[in-house]
Order: C-alpha cells, then structure tokens, then sequence
C-alpha cells in the first residue's frame, strides 16, 4: 500500500532519467508505464517494479554520478522548495523556493502520495512531543492528554503534525509562509468541527509573530524545518522568545554528514525519488552538535537526542541509536530561577543568559528533576 | 432471532480498556449535519452490540449475574468409527464457557446503556445508504462516511464500522468482494432438559454422515442442541412432536448404525497400537446424558454457509463479524472470531487515537486487516475441510479420519496447540 505509489514517484522520476539521455531497455520502460496505470494493483506492482530497480540501480549509479554532480550544483544555485521565503535581513527564509513548492501544495493529503514519508513520520514524532509534555504535567485527560497545552507549528506545511496534535487535545497555532499550504491546511481542517476550533492557522514567518507572541507556547515545534532556514540562529533565538519558561522545543531534522548526502540526497531525491527532487540543500543539513550549541547559548537546554531511520520499502520509521541520517531533538527553556549550574548537573542544566523577569515555576521544576 | 449458540472464551476479550483516550463514539443518533462521529457501528447482533460496548470502555459483569456454564471437558467423535478425540485441560481450569445468545445480548444491552453518555443507540433504524469519500480531500467533498438512514436522517462519520451479518449491507455498498458458497446444510437448535441432573461440565459433538449434531451444557439439567444437518432434515426437527425429536436426538447420540466392521477393526489396531506406545490414557467412549425433554418454543434452524471478504477495510470502514467471515458452526467458532476482531480493531483505533491519529486512515485499518486475516483465513480453512471430510461415509475417507483422530487424540501437544488457537 505504502511502497507501490513511492516507487511509483521513484520510478516516474527514474523515467525522466533514463529519457534524459541515458541507455536503457525499452521494454523495462514501457512495464513500468503499463504498471503506473493501475494504482490498485499495488503488490503485484512492487514485485513488477522491485527487481527491476535493484539490478537497474547499480548501473545507473555509475553513469548518474556525473549527472548527480551537475544536477547538485545546479541546485545550489537554484534553491529548493521547503524552505521560508522570508524577506531579507535577518530572515530565515528563500523566497524562490515558494514556487516550486507551490506546485504540489495540494498533495499534502495524499497519505500515499508525495507526502507519504511525512505522513508515515507522524508514528513517530507525535508520540515523541506528546510523551515529553506529559512528563511535565502531574495528571492528563485520558482523552485528550495534551489539552491546556498552547503549541506552536513553525513550517505547519499542510497541517501533517498540526492535526495530530490538535486531536491530543492542544491548542496549536500553525505558521507557514507559504500562503497555498495555509489555505490547504485551512480547508482541511474546516471538516472536523473540533479541529476547526483547536487549530489556528497563519501565513506568516516566525519572526513575525515573535512580537505578539512572546512567552506565550508552552511548545514550539519546527519539523523538518531547520534544514531548510538560512540563519539558524535567529530561528532558535526566535524559538526562544516565544516559549514560554520551562517550555519545549521539539526539533526534527537531518544531519550533515556523508551519509546523509548519499542516501538523503542522491539516493532519496536523484535515485529512488522518495524525497521530491531539489527538497534538500545538503549544506544546510545541521548536525546534532552543532544544533546543540546553538541551543544551549541561546538559553535552551537539550534534553534528548535520538536518531530516526526510515525503511523506503515498508514505508515506516524507527528509533535509532544512529543520528547520522535523520534525528529528533528535545530541549527545554530554563525557568527563571537562578540555578547555580554545577557539572553534576548536567542533564538539567541551566543557562547563563536569563531573562530579567520575575516568573518562577518551582513547582515544575522540581518535576523536571524527577 | 435464532436462539444461537456461542462457545466464549471468557476473560481477556475485553480487558483492553487501556488508559488510552476516549474514543468518543456514538452508534446511530439524530444529528444535524455539522454532528460527526468519531465511529458508528452498523448492525445490532452479538459483535455490532459489543463492538458498541468496548468502544464505550465499560466493563463485563453483566454476563456473571446470568445463565452461562463453564466446561471442562470436550468429547468429539465419529458416527462411523470408534474413533474419538478428548479435549482436557490438565490443570482442572476451565476450557470455555458456554452462554446463550440473549443472554449476551442482555448483558450488552444493560452495558450500553450504562455507557450511554458515550455511546447513543438507535434500535429499529435501518441504513439505507452509504457514501464513501474520495481519496484525498477535493475541494468541497467532504472526507467523511456518510449513512442514510431510512428516515431520511443522514449520520456522518470518521469511521463506519460494519457488523451487520453475513448478507452485509455495509459490505454490499463498499462493493468489496466476497467469496462465499452454501453448504446444503441447515442448523437445528434447542435448549433441552436432561433426564437427570449430572454435573454436566462436558461438551458432546458427534460427527454425523449429515452433519454435527453438539450437545452443550447449560446448567446441570439443560443443555443446548446444535444439530446441523440437511434443509429437508432440519425442517422435519423442528416440526416434529417433541417426543420424537428427543428420540432423534438420543439415537443420533448413541445409534451404532454407521458402523462398519472393516473401520472398527482398523479403528481398534490403531489403538492398541498407540496404547502400546503410551500406556497413560485410556480414551474409552463415553456417552452423552439422555435427554428427556426440549423446551417449547426453543427449536429454531438457520441456514449455513461459509463467507470471507476478501478485504476487511477500506478508506474509513472495517468490518468485523460475520460480515467479514461466516463459518460453519461445528467447531463453535463464528462469534468468537468476531470478538478477535473487535479485540483486535479496538487495540489497533486506541493506540491510533493515542497519537493523534484520524481514525479512518488506512495505516491502522491495514494492521487489523492484517492481524485478522491470518488468524481468520486459517481457521475458516479448517472448519470447511473438517466439514467436507466429515460429510462422507465412504470407507477410505472414513479410515483417513478415523485414524486421523485417534493420532491426534494420542498427541497431547498437538491437542493443547488446539485449544490455545481456538482460545485466542
């Protein structure tokens, strides 16, 4: 169900390839378009489509890696989709990239389309977010564990993880600054009339609501976002201001590393299409460390790091003690109490830069330390 | 409604009221049209009622006031031979438990009013049609089920769940496949008196050329008839004098009619042989309690076949029960099947709930596919061969089974394997 309409995508794009100017057998290209048509038919499709990739895939590395060199370089240059068109100074975001993005705004909804990685992430970063609030909270709804909560969704997109996370029972704002994603994320959300009341969407960049917003979340999130901004350390400078004290920063993105250039880039866009071509700039991949210094000079402590892998064929993620591919990340706004920050404590520790306010919160405080 | 019998595996089914979130659900309630449900359930049997009920989180103590028998012991065996096979738990526990359709029903009547903020029920409505939403939300469409009622009331919901029989309406509409045949058969049942009162913990099923007839205890001095056998059969059971239809059942109990000297004497080489193996048991055959008397209007027959669908979801529907698979009754299995599936469908909606999820979306739905196809398919699998083989009184299939039944009669593990899979 999952792996037919990916490698459906992946096959498409592996087409464009092959027709671009590469050698190729006829006959494989024409089984893989009679295949395309019925999308129903999934599993005799992945046992059609499978074998043929895995024994076309070797051969094609080696001629595409000239390809893929040219195709990068071109892409630097080009600027890709996910990232915020932001205006100039002391932005975090490219505004050429809205276009291409804008093209496949209305394929958020598709659990098995272009999105589905996304979608199939959600198994994983909702029970990640949800179970790090609880911790911080004495007693919960069993129905709704996250009410009460205010969060907000930097780069909401279509509202993936805005919806979950509304149905737990928080109240989440969502921002995008591309204005399609908001408008598919409104119209989608319009149908359920208890969604419709919990989520607030806006077509905005974050540095345009810190103003109004300051201590205000009791989470912010930025998904698959960081990889994509030009100046990171204003977004968690920004992150920063609107949480409110002992609030979390919940951060899902990929690493930097040669690993994640071959199968994040070459593999998951060129290759097997899994990612939509020209997503990601592999520059702008941050690695954990660097991440986490960001974090802890600007007053954020981090809590956990876990690394996340996800199977192409099955169509889901996993936890993994490897970060080098893709990683979550959860770091807490220190209180305002002056804590003294000796080495022993170390996992709760606390920031030098405090704010000059008068806001204590002990008694979480001393849950944290539980 | 057929006074049908149900072999329940007590205990765990619903022990999976987890600390989970409230699935708010509501089954069938007048709504307009900005009301949408999280699930309704379509049908009102034994699984579409207890579906309702676990979807509520209530708890089961209803049953325990009423008519239900444990069983400890089960004698099968055949008409033709002396083959036999004894189920029996060592440790003295209780294999099952019989209880009577509207005894169930009751319960889960009373439960569901008790959950009733929860959980509304419509009695005498009836779904006329259903609408099912397009893929992926186009502009305008709305992404939800929605039912037609045949008061022109139309119901919205996240996730319609079908347990409305084995001619499902749900099934019908969704246009999902279904294969399925008639076994010329009918079932005959009755809650009969016994001669004398016996510690009756013992359930008694003897294959029969036409069919199982199955005796089942009740109490010390009722039981419970379940004969299937053929249409022209089953109609003349159950408008016969009460006194001939008990004869019927005593001799199809005890008549050596079938019997052929050829299948007794390889019957009894077969069993020296394993005696000699293994010494410990002595399996002789034992005799049901006669029965004296059958309650009035307790004799009713329904007809049997075998359906399975060849998916169990779609976008925004899952079907559970005898919509998703019918089986013959001889091995006591149907609704209990359908309490899996709801046990199964309630953990894989409340994990889903727990993350946020939308509850039709496909991702869940398929596991429960998954998980219940391979438990059902297996199962429905072995009923029908048992049934076809069962059916003949020709002598090699005759032999084939007899000795088939005194080996498995001889291998406890294989035994145990049997009732842990039935149990499940």
């Amino acid at each position: 169900m999952w792996g037919g309409s990916k490698l459906s995508s992946s096959g498409s794009r592996f087409l464009g390839r092959l027709r671009s100017g590469f050698r190729s057998t006829k006959a494989d290209s024409s089984r893989l378009t009679t295949s395309a048509v019925y999308p129903k038919n999934q599993l005799s499709w992945i046992l059609q489509i499978k074998p043929w990739l895995f024994n076309e895939n070797r051969i094609m590395w080696f001629k595409s890696y000239s390809m893929t060199f040219a195709c990068l370089n071109w892409m630097k240059s080009y600027r890709l989709p996910w990232t915020r068109p932001y205006s100039t100074s002391r932005t975090t975001v490219d505004r050429s990239e809205v276009k291409t993005f804008l093209a496949l705004a209305h394929r958020w909804w598709d659990e098995q389309g272009v999105y589905a990685p996304l979608h199939s992430m959600n198994d994983l970063r909702v029970p990640f977010i949800r179970d790090n609030l609880l911790k911080t909270v004495a007693n919960h709804q069993p129905g709704k564990p996250l009410s009460g909560m205010k969060i907000l969704d930097v780069g909401c997109g279509g509202g993936l993880l805005t919806e979950p996370l509304g149905r737990l029972g928080a109240s989440v704002i969502g921002i995008d600054p591309v204005d399609e994603n908001i408008k598919t994320a409104e119209h989608h959300k319009s149908f359920d009339p208890v969604l419709d009341k919990r989520i607030e969407y806006r077509t905005c960049s974050l540095e345009e609501i810190v103003k109004d917003t300051v201590e205000t979340f009791d989470a912010v999130v930025a998904s698959e976002v960081v990889e994509h901004v030009i100046d990171l350390e204003t977004f968690i400078q920004c992150c920063f201001q609107v949480l409110k004290p002992s609030g979390s920063l919940f951060i899902t993105t990929i690493n930097k590393t040669q690993l994640s250039y071959a199968l994040g880039i070459v593999f998951s866009e060129q290759i097997a299409g899994i990612v939509p071509k020209g997503t990601h700039t592999w520059e702008k991949f941050v690695s954990p460390e660097k991440l986490e210094s960001i974090l802890e000079s600007n007053g954020l402590s981090v809590q956990t790091v876990v690394g996340m892998l996800y199977n192409p064929f099955s169509g889901f993620w996993h936890w993994s003690e490897n970060t080098s591919l893709n990683y979550a990340a959860h770091a807490l706004k220190s209180s305002l109490q002056e804590h003294p920050a000796p080495a022993e404590f170390a996992l709760k520790g606390e920031t030098e830069e405090l704010q000059a306010e008068a806001f204590t919160s002990s008694g979480v405080q001393e849950e944290l330390k539980k | 409604m057929a006074a049908q019998l149900a072999r329940v595996r007590w205990g765990g089914v619903f022990a999976a009221a987890q600390k989970g979130p409230r699935v708010s659900c509501r089954r069938w309630a007048g709504a307009s049209a900005d009301n949408v449900y999280d699930v309704v359930v379509s049908g009102g049997g034994l699984v579409g009622a207890a579906m309702a009920c676990a979807l509520g989180f209530g708890a089961w103590d209803h049953i325990c006031n009423m008519r239900y028998r444990a069983f400890r012991r089960m004698q099968v065996w055949d008409a033709c031979s002396e083959a036999l096979i004894m189920f029996d738990k060592d440790n003295l526990d209780d294999m099952g438990y019989i209880v009577e359709n509207d005894v169930i029903m009751h319960a889960l009547t009373k439960q569901l009013e008790a959950v009733s903020d929860r959980v509304t029920v419509l009695y005498k409505s009836k779904a006329v049609s259903y609408t099912w939403p397009y893929p992926f939300s186009m502009a305008d469409s709305s992404p939800w089920v929605h039912i037609t009622l045949g008061d022109g009331r139309t119901l919205q919901t996240k996730l319609l769940i079908g347990a409305d029989g084995h001619n499902s309406g749900v099934r019908q509409a969704a246009g999902i496949r279904n294969v399925s045949w008639n076994y010329d058969q009918s079932a005959v049942v009755a809650t009969l008196h016994l001669s004398e009162a016996t510690e009756n913990n013992v359930a008694w099923q003897r294959f029969l050329p036409s069919g199982p007839i199955a005796l089942l205890p009740l109490s010390d001095t009722l039981s419970s008839l379940v004969w299937s056998t053929s249409h022209e059969h089953a109609a003349e059971l159950v408008s016969m004098e009460e006194e001939e239809f008990v004869d019927a059942i005593n001799s199809a109990f005890w008549s050596d009619v079938n019997h052929t000297d050829f299948i007794d004497s390889a019957g009894s080489m077969l069993q020296s042989a394993v005696a000699f193996l293994k010494p410990a048991r002595v399996s002789a055959r034992q005799l049901p309690p006669s029965v004296a008397r059958v309650d009035a209007k307790s004799r009713v027959l329904f007809p049997l076949g075998l359906g399975h669908a060849a998916e169990y979801v779609r976008p925004r529907l899952a079907l559970i029960g005898d919509a998703a698979h019918r089986v013959h009754p001889l091995a006591g299995q149907g609704v209990n099947m359908g309490f899996g599936d709801i046990s199964s469908l309630l953990h894989h909606l409340s994990t889903a709930a727990f993350n946020g999820k939308d509850l039709g979306s496909m991702s869940h739905l398929t596991s429960y596919e998954t998980d219940r196809q391979r438990h059902n398919t297996a199962l429905l699998a072995a009923t029908d061969l048992l049934k076809r083989l069962y059916s003949t009184r020709a002598t090699p299939l005759v032999l084939l089974r007899t000795w088939g039944l005194q080996a498995t009669n001889a291998v406890s593990p294989l035994k145990e394997q049997i009732m842990a899979f039935a149990s499940k």
